[in-house]
Order: structure tokens, then C-alpha cells, then sequence
């Protein structure tokens, strides 16, 4: 089937009972190109791009593109020769498909033509022209780590100066620079530079087996350890056609939707806080650590690690359990009920949310971003809660989720989606408790040689992407995570237009992105 | 400001104290029992430089929760600082990447004598899951002296106010 009008590529629905994708190959750099215009032109957005070395099994490389668009995901693959790994640039279509395609030549050598050629995850690490996920890249050549400078875009005139900021921040947080272009208070540019998280992880997923990729997974973004399991659980399933039991699928949305409900506690209290309002932290982070309290008890670690596998899930919990999630969302919803009053009533604190870190919904489309932010602009974008032409993955399917927009898209639109997502969790937790299937919780999926997978996941930022490809015994040859910050960096770039640079960390903290998700 | 007010008396104090040891886990008994243990080495304040070294960000929310009204670290004069020129000790998470090896190296520097390093996490410990590579160097022992050392994947807010506690008993 064809997407968008276009004839160039040939779509497939892909197997399992994850969220709708489709595949499809691009026979050439020209289709590729044509099929993204479509896609632009049609509404769509970019969601990933990845590279895949496949020259140990006599091929060239292969280029991921997944595009988003109303009924779902559409995963598009183009062959690439060994010798001249090219692909037309694509950021010129989607802005953020720029820091996408550096960070595929930075990993696999393959890059685009024209455009922004200046690398992203490589600082001074390891040498130019040696490439991670090469599968004949061996061991890094010696290389001094030294730190190198990064070409930031000036801006000139009277008066304009700049602000560094990073890598190492002020705060209890992960390490990015930023790059503050300002004329007195009023910010000008930033420009963002990341990458200080990169551990390798994608290299470490080539060659080993299913369980260590789950471990590793979950790792990639600690805040974001459910949607990341499974996401990477659906694509290893839609790989070797194993079908997770029912009572697993309504356990990892319990997780999930409880790992949105934590985050979205710990980040209204920071919020709070960055408008100089302590009693908001105190009190939110209050409510956190009971709720990761019970995760504890009930699950056995509190930010619900390695509960999520490929086939189900690793943990099962009795009625009495249930029961207790089921009276924590009732005690939950008269409190966080009672703080979001105080938090509408404080006028100086609405004086700090209201108008502040504004994006509009064109630029949210034009930037591809997904999730919270984007819901937060009046984008109706949710993977959980049905749409014009898609229907959701079980379990969600039938819980019928309401999905949370603002129109505002401002610091106050995404205080106001946050409180409204931890409702509509809260409820879905009691429904998910209350319905719980009875049954097994897990089945062995046998590893499928040559098989490969697309996961997507609504996660509490947004969606959480992950491809996987199976080598010829069955173990993990490339993993690609995808975490929604990718997109929504660039959305932090715009949002700080505008105001001044006191208000970024209030800003910041409303999107609260993740760095080790991007930094890899 | 009256309901603002009303709420605070409502909550109360929360700081789990010595005396209750009610809960099944004893978490309250050991947060009083470090919290007088702290008082006691340290008698005045400690500042902690968090510096993030490569984790996944789970370190962070614990440390975070370290701050919550539960563990009420910073009520205990126990406080974390923007610049390592004001603090007295560094707490690390890692793997430590290549890409912030020298940030980290000159965090260290800039941190007055006598200085404490604790390393947290897995990952901080011993390299954790990510292990070194062309990209990671390992363990903060690697690259710093580090005093003591709290596991866990992410450790506990216990196990880290355990931790702080040992390598100011150990330093004392």
C-alpha cells in the first residue's frame, strides 16, 4: 500500500500487536527524497534516522528513516553502497533530522549530501574517520581526549554577547552546554550542544542477546526505563512473532502509566521551585517518593528497572497489591487536586507560567515533536488514545484514553497537560488494576535469525522509538533508541525566544528532556 | 496565602524521625539514626558538588529525592552547591564518558582541600552495565581518587546518605 499519494515506495503492515507500522524500501536516494516531501507536504513528521552497517553479510549500509503521520509510523529503509554511503539531506525538509544525521555519520559513516556536516556525538574522544558502529571499526585507535571546539553560529551587532553554560550545570542535572546569544537579559539564539552523555550504548547492543539488550535499554534514559523496555519488547517480539499474553500487556501499561505519573510529580514540583515557590517541591516530591515507595513494594525497585522483557514481563503482583495501587490513586488525586489549586491561585507563580517559553502548534509540526510538548501547543498527538484513522495497542484500545492538550504552549500549558495527564493516569491505573486478566505473564520469544522489529511507545515526554535487527544467530546486530528529546531539543531552542535568560531553567524544566536519551 | 498556609499545617513534618520506628522497612529509624550520626561527625554543614558524569539520569533522581521532606537532607545542614569551588565533597555518577572525562577532571580541580569523592551508582562504582569503551571510561576511579564508593542500580536515597556519612566518618 502507498502512504501520502506517493508511488514511490511500497508500504507492509509489520506484524504483532504493537503499535501500527508499516514498512517499506526506498529503491533509491531520489524516491527517498520524494517520499519525505510528500510526507511534509502531507502533515507528517520525522520520528528517527539511523544507520545500519550490513557489509559483513556482502550488502553496503542501510539507512532507517520512520516518519509519523495519522495512522501510525512508516519505517522506511534505503540501501546505501559500500563505497559511497550517501543519502540526499533530509533537514532541509524536517529541522530536525539535522542532529539525526550527524549523529549517523558520527556512529556508522554514512552521510548526507550537503548540509550540515559538522559532527554531534564526536567531541575529542576518538579520531575522524573512525566509526563505532562499523562492524570492522575493532578497537579505538590511541587518541589523546582532548577538548575540542565546537563551530557555534555567531551573532554580531552592538551590544550582543554570549552566555556558555555547561557542560556541567548548576543544578542536580545531566551535563549539555548551552550557548546563550543575549542583548542585555533578552535572548537572542541558543544553541545547544550535547553529547557529554555518550557511553556507547548502541555499540554495546551489537552481538548480544535478548536479555542484555533489555537490561541495556532500560538504561538509556533512567527516567524513561518502561517506555524504553517496551518499546524494545515490541520490536523484539514483532521480530521473532511472539505474541506477550494479555496480563503482560496490561502490567507494562500499569508500569508505564506509573513512570508517567512519577515524573510528571517530581517535574511540577522542580517547576515550582524554578519560580522560586519551595513549598511546590516539598510538596510534590512528597507525593513522589510515596508513589515509588509502593513501586518498591509492589514491583521491587522503584523506578520499575528490568520489569519490562521481551514476551511479557519478569514480575507479577498479587491482588493485595493491586488492591493497594488501586487505594494509592485514590489518596493520590485529592492531593495533587489540592495542589493544583494552590498552584492556579498563587499569582506569582502564574506570573512566571503564563506567556512564558511559548511555542506555537506550526512550529511543533514544523519540528516534528511529539508528546507532552507538543499536546501542550494544541497538537492532538497520542499514541495511547485513538485517532482520526489509528487505533492504539492493547491494552490502550479499550481503555479509551482522553488524551490532555492546552492551546497556550507556553510554561502553563505544560504544567496544565502534566496535572491533567496524572488524572487521566491515575484513572487508567484503576481501570488497568481493577481489569487486571488473569493468566501468564510472560512467553519465551525464540530468537528469529534475520528478524527485525520497530517499537513505539507513548512515554511521559512523548514517543520513545526502538529498532531492532537480529543477526543471522539470532542475537542482537544493531539497536537503534529513540528518545523524544531528539525533536524537542530543538523545540527548547525556539521556546527560549523571546524571553529572558532568568527564565530558561523554568523553561527548561517544563520540557525536562532527557540528555542520556539523545547522548546515547 | 491562607490555603498556602493551611496546606504546610495539614502536612505537617514528614522527616521521618529516630524515635518512630514504626515502618516494617525501618527506613524512618535509619534516616533519624544517620541524620544524628551526621550532626555528631560533622557538627556544622556539608556541601555537595553532584556532578553527572555519564549516567542515565536515575543516579540523578535519587539524589534528588535525598532533598525530599522524607530524608530532609538539606534540614540537616547537608546541602548541595552550583560551583565546586564551594563545595567539600563530590558526589559522582557514571560511567564517566569520554566527552566529560576533562569537565569532570577540572570539577575535581576547581574543588578546595580537603576534598571527598563518592562515586554512586553501578555505573560510578564499577562501570555498571555500559562497562569501558571507545566512548566511556569506566568507573569514576578512572579518572578521579575516589573515597567511598555506594552500588546500586540506581542506589537508594539511604544508601547514598550511608555513603556520604562513611566518607565523612572516614575523612574525620
Amino acid at each position: 500500500m502507498h502512504f501520502f499519494d506517493d508511488p514511490h515506495i511500497d508500504f507492509a503492515p509489520q506484524p504483532g500487536q504493537g503499535a501500527p507500522i508499516w514498512c517499506g524500501e526506498a529503491p533509491s536516494g531520489f524516491a527517498l527524497r520524494h517520499f519525505a516531501e510528500s510526507v511534509r507536504r502531507g502533515g507528517g513528521r520525522i520520528a528517527a534516522i539511523w544507520g545500519t552497517d550490513c557489509r559483513r553479510t556482502g550488502e553496503g549500509f542501510h539507512l532507517h528513516c520512520v516518519f509519523g503521520c495519522d495512522p501510525g509510523h512508516l519505517w522506511v529503509g534505503l540501501d546505501l553502497p559500500a563505497d559511497a554511503p550517501h543519502y540526499p539531506d533530509l533537514a532541509e525538509l524536517f529541522a530536525a533530522a539535522n542532529r539525526m544525521q550527524r549523529t549517523t555519520r558520527d556512529m556508522v559513516g554514512i552521510a548526507t549530501e550537503g548540509g550540515d556536516q559538522r559532527p554531534w556525538l564526536r567531541h575529542g574522544g576518538w579520531p575522524a574517520g573512525w566509526y563505532p558502529l562499523r562492524h570492522d571499526a575493532g578497537d579505538p585507535p590511541e587518541f589523546a581526549n582532548r577538548p575540542t571546539d565546537y563551530d557555534f553560529v555567531k551573532l554580531g551587532g552592538e551590544g550582543a554577547h554570549e552566555i556558555p553554560v555547561g557542560p556541567i550545570h548548576a543544578g542536580i542535572i545531566e551535563p549539555g552546554h548551552f550557548r546563550f546569544s543575549v542583548v542585555g537579559e533578552r535572548v537572542l539564539k541558543l544553541e545547544q550542544r550535547l553529547g557529554y552523555q555518550h557511553k556507547g550504548v548502541e555499540r554495546l547492543f551489537g552481538g548480544a542477546d535478548l536479555a542484555r539488550g533489555a537490561q541495556l535499554v532500560g538504561r538509556v534514559s533512567g527516567d524513561s526505563s518502561c517506555a524504553y523496555a517496551w518499546a524494545y519488547a515490541d520490536a523484539v517480539e514483532s521480530a521473532c512473532g511472539a505474541a506477550p499474553p494479555p496480563r503482560a500487556l496490561a502490567l507494562r501499561a500499569l508500569m508505564l502509566e506509573r513512570e508517567r505519573v512519577a515524573n510528571h510529580l517530581g517535574d511540577l514540583g522542580a517547576l515550582g521551585n524554578d519560580a522560586a515557590f519551595a513549598f511546590g517541591l516539598t510538596q510534590f516530591l512528597r507525593l513522589k517518593e510515596d508513589w515509588v515507595r509502593l513501586n518498591a513494594k509492589v514491583f521491587g525497585h522503584r523506578f520499575l528497572f528490568d520489569r519490562i522483557v521481551p514476551g511479557g514481563v519478569a514480575v507479577d503482583v498479587d491482588a493485595a497489591a493491586l488492591n493497594a495501587i488501586v487505594e494509592q490513586c485514590a489518596a493520590m488525586e485529592p492531593a495533587v487536586k489540592a495542589l493544583r489549586a494552590l498552584y492556579d491561585e498563587h499569582a506569582g507563580l502564574q506570573d512566571r507560567f503564563v506567556t512564558t517559553g511559548t511555542i506555537d502548534r506550526d512550529l511543533a509540526q514544523e519540528l516534528s515533536l511529539s508528546g507532552m510538548a507538543a499536546r501542550a501547543t494544541g497538537v492532538l498527538l497520542d499514541g495511547r488514545a485513538h485517532r482520526q484513522g489509528y487505533t492504539p495497542p492493547p491494552p490502550y484500545a479499550a481503555l479509551g484514553v482522553r488524551p490532555a492538550t492546552d492551546e497556550r504552549g507556553d510554561v502553563a500549558a505544560r504544567v496544565a497537560v502534566r496535572f491533567d495527564e496524572v488524572f487521566e493516569s491515575l484513572r487508567l491505573l484503576r481501570l488497568l488494576a481493577v481489569g487486571m486478566p488473569a493468566g501468564e505473564t510472560r512467553v519465551e520469544p525464540a530468537p528469529l535469525p534475520g528478524g527485525r522489529g520497530l517499537g513505539v511507545i507513548e512515554g511521559w515526554r512523548g514517543e520513545v522509538i526502538v529498532g531492532v535487527e537480529l543477526d543471522g544467530e539470532g542475537r542482537l546486530a544493531r539497536v537503534h533508541p529513540h528518545d523524544p528529546s531528539w525533536q524537542a531539543w530543538l523545540a527548547l531552542e525556539f521556546a527560549v525566544l523571546k524571553d529572558i535568560v532568568p527564565d530558561f531553567p523554568l523553561i527548561n524544566k517544563s520540557f525536562n528532556l532527557s540528555y542520556s536519551g539523545v547522548d546515547l | 496565602m491562607i490555603p498556602l498556609l493551611r496546606h504546610i499545617f495539614r502536612t505537617g513534618i514528614l522527616t521521618e524521625p529516630a524515635a518512630a520506628a514504626t515502618d516494617a522497612d525501618g527506613i524512618e529509624r535509619e534516616i533519624g539514626r544517620l541524620h544524628d550520626e551526621l550532626l555528631a561527625i560533622l557538627g556544622r554543614a556539608l556541601t555537595i558538588r553532584e556532578v553527572d558524569a555519564g549516567s542515565c539520569n536515575a543516579c540523578e533522581l535519587e539524589v534528588h529525592a535525598m532533598n525530599n521532606p522524607y530524608y530532609n537532607l538539606e534540614g540537616k545542614g547537608i546541602k548541595f552547591v552550583a560551583s565546586p569551588r564551594h563545595a567539600d565533597m563530590l558526589l559522582v555518577s557514571g560511567p564517566v564518558t569520554k566527552n566529560m572525562e576533562n569537565a569532570l577532571l577540572r570539577a575535581y580541580e576547581c574543588t578546595p582541600d580537603p576534598k571527598l569523592v563518592v562515586a554512586i551508582g553501578d555505573c560510578g562504582c564499577n562501570a555498571g552495565v555500559f562497562g569501558k569503551s571507545y566512548a566511556s571510561c569506566g568507573a569514576v576511579s578512572e579518572v578521579l581518587p575516589v573515597d567511598v564508593r555506594v552500588p546500586g542500580c540506581p542506589p537508594t536515597p539511604l544508601a547514598m546518605m550511608q555513603g556520604i556519612l562513611a566518607a565523612v566518618g572516614a575523612a574525620k
